[in-house]
């Protein structure tokens, strides 16, 4: 079994961010990934992101994670791909399957940056090949250029299904429409006008009724709903599609803290059911840490904020930063994530975090 | 309907925008029409201005408010903006025609003089475009500026472009 100060699960924006962190304070690091490229969803993101300079913004978030992965080379942090954390035992032990092998590794800290999983939607046809989520469907269009289909119904209107559908246009696909079920739009409205100005409706208070097809995708029902989100009968109407893309949003990817013992709450602002952490990102189970999505569905660039605070909070822990320093760091930190979470889009998600760590201290 | 909607800005709501100039001001030549209306956290426009006419300030939700008489339409907001929300109008551009700049993020890119169809804030195609000039350098970062000839009346109307002829976007 080897011996390391930290291992962080997961090699997505907030593992990469804290391995850049903790690594330049001289911890030693290994993160592991079960892809074969690190990067997380960052390499699927080819659109400009939001912030300020300090947040990269105006940047691709594909150019973002080239830059992470530079930063994460110079910090000397170790990289692992294909290597699936599958356990976590005794707090401090995880066993890795890597490249078909089984392997331990007992760790001083653990971070855990699993990201999210997407949420399903059931429908009558909704097992038709076809139906898919949005995630797949960036990774066909922006990874491997796979276009899925030709006509897309796009299922929820949140920033990942204006983006996504935005993303499908690009790619030469033709999108049908965007359905939201509540009366307004999720995400912003500089997403959503840039799809509007290219002809694709958005629907609100729509939702699909049924996907129809003999062995795949071929027409979409869809059905007005009410205040109370009840569906109107006689108000279906068809379109020709050929693929219907599930938008419907994320929910932390935790099981490696559930089965690591660690306490969980149910907070809907941030996703549902996810580990609670202290302002350190530190979970009720000491030496075990969360960023990034796994700690409340947000955007990459929290994400990023997120893995940096953990990364110098363990390097503090473990005595390569001392307090003045760390405190100094995370003190920018807090202030660059407070503006992201700024605004009308990100109160609710602050107001959830701070309870969250407000339980934590109980 | 309005923007959160149905993402289509009604007119009395753009007009109510800090980032759009007055109509008074449109009459006097190249000005920038910044479309962004819910206080999100963004402010590369503010720093892409050479001329500081955009200001967000310290918090960076607030909305870009326009100081509409030290802005000379340059046109480098453009492709500045993540939600690819900036334009410029220039009502001045001839006796008959208002000049578009808008961003263009789709290939392929039209040509010099081609003539594209000229959509409105639905997608639907209002007139004919003339393709006055295509700006794609390095600092654009793969979002061009097409910069588009429509009639007058189209100025504050047409805000984006289809290629004709079967060229498909995309």
């Amino acid at each position: 079994m080897r011996e390391i100060d930290l291992a962080i699960v997961g090699a997505g924006p907030a593992g990469l961010s804290a391995a850049i962190e903790a690594a330049k304070a001289g911890v030693e690091v290994v993160v592991f990934d079960e892809n074969q490229k690190a990067g997380g969803q960052l390499f699927k993101q080819i659109h400009k992101f939001f912030g300020s300079k300090a947040h990269q913004a105006g940047v691709r978030g594909i150019d973002i994670a080239n830059n992470l992965l530079e930063e994460v080379e110079k910090s000397g942090a170790e990289v692992l791909l294909d290597a699936v954390v599958w356990g976590t035992f005794k707090t401090d032990t995880l066993c890795v399957t890597q490249n078909g092998k089984n392997v331990m590794f007992r760790a001083k800290k653990i971070l855990l940056a699993t990201g999210a999983t997407e949420n399903v939607l059931a429908f009558p046809g909704w097992t038709l090949a076809g139906v898919m989520g949005a995630g797949a469907i960036q990774t066909m269009i922006n990874v491997h250029r796979v276009l899925p289909g030709k006509r897309v119904l796009m299922i929820g209107s949140g920033n990942v299904g204006l983006i996504v559908s935005y993303q499908l246009l690009q790619a030469g696909a033709e999108v049908k429409a965007i359905v939201e079920a509540l009366p307004t739009i999720g995400g912003y409205a500089v997403h959503a006008s840039k799809i509007t100005r290219c002809g694709v409706p958005i629907l609100t208070s729509t939702t699909i009724k049924q996907a129809i097809g003999k062995e795949k995708v071929e027409k979409a029902v869809l059905i007005k709903l009410d205040k109370n989100l009840k569906q109107i009968e006689g108000t279906e109407q068809q379109l020709n599609v050929d693929v219907i893309c599930l938008a419907i949003g994320l929910s932390p990817l935790s099981e490696l803290a559930w089965m690591a013992g660690c306490e969980f709450a149910d907070v809907q602002e941030l996703g549902g059911f996810l580990p609670i952490h202290n302002d350190d990102m530190e979970t009720t189970v000491s030496g075990i840490y969360v960023a990034g999505d796994i700690a409340g569905i947000e955007e990459a660039s929290t994400a990023i904020e997120e893995g940096r605070l953990a990364g110098i909070a363990i390097a503090e822990s473990l005595g390569f930063l001392n307090a003045d320093e760390a405190k100094e760091k995370k003190r920018s930190i807090l202030d660059r994530s407070e503006q992201l979470r700024a605004g009308p889009f990100g109160l609710s998600r602050r107001q959830a975090k701070e309870q969250l760590i407000r339980r934590s201290l109980k | 309907m309005t923007l959160i909607n149905d993402g289509v800005f009604d007119n009395k709501e753009l007009e109510k925008l800090p980032g759009v100039p007055s109509k008074k001001r449109l009459q006097k030549g190249p000005v920038v029409v910044i479309e962004c209306a819910q206080k999100i956290p963004c402010n590369p426009c503010e720093e892409a201005c050479h001329k500081k006419a955009i200001k967000i300030g310290d918090s960076i939700i607030d909305l870009p408010v326009l100081n509409s008489e030290l802005c000379n339409g340059c046109g480098l907001c453009i492709a500045s903006c993540p939600g690819q929300a900036i334009f410029v109008v220039d009502m001045t551009y001839s006796d008959t025609e208002a000049a578009v700049q808008l961003p263009f993020e789709f290939l392929p890119r039209p040509e010099q003089n081609e003539i594209v169809d000229g959509l409105n804030r639905s997608g639907q195609i209002v007139c004919d475009a003339k393709v006055l000039k295509v700006l794609n350098p390095k600092s654009f970062d793969r979002t061009a500026v097409i910069t588009i000839a429509v009639p007058k009346k189209f100025g504050m109307e047409v805000r984006n472009i289809k290629l004709k002829n079967g060229r498909k976007n995309g």
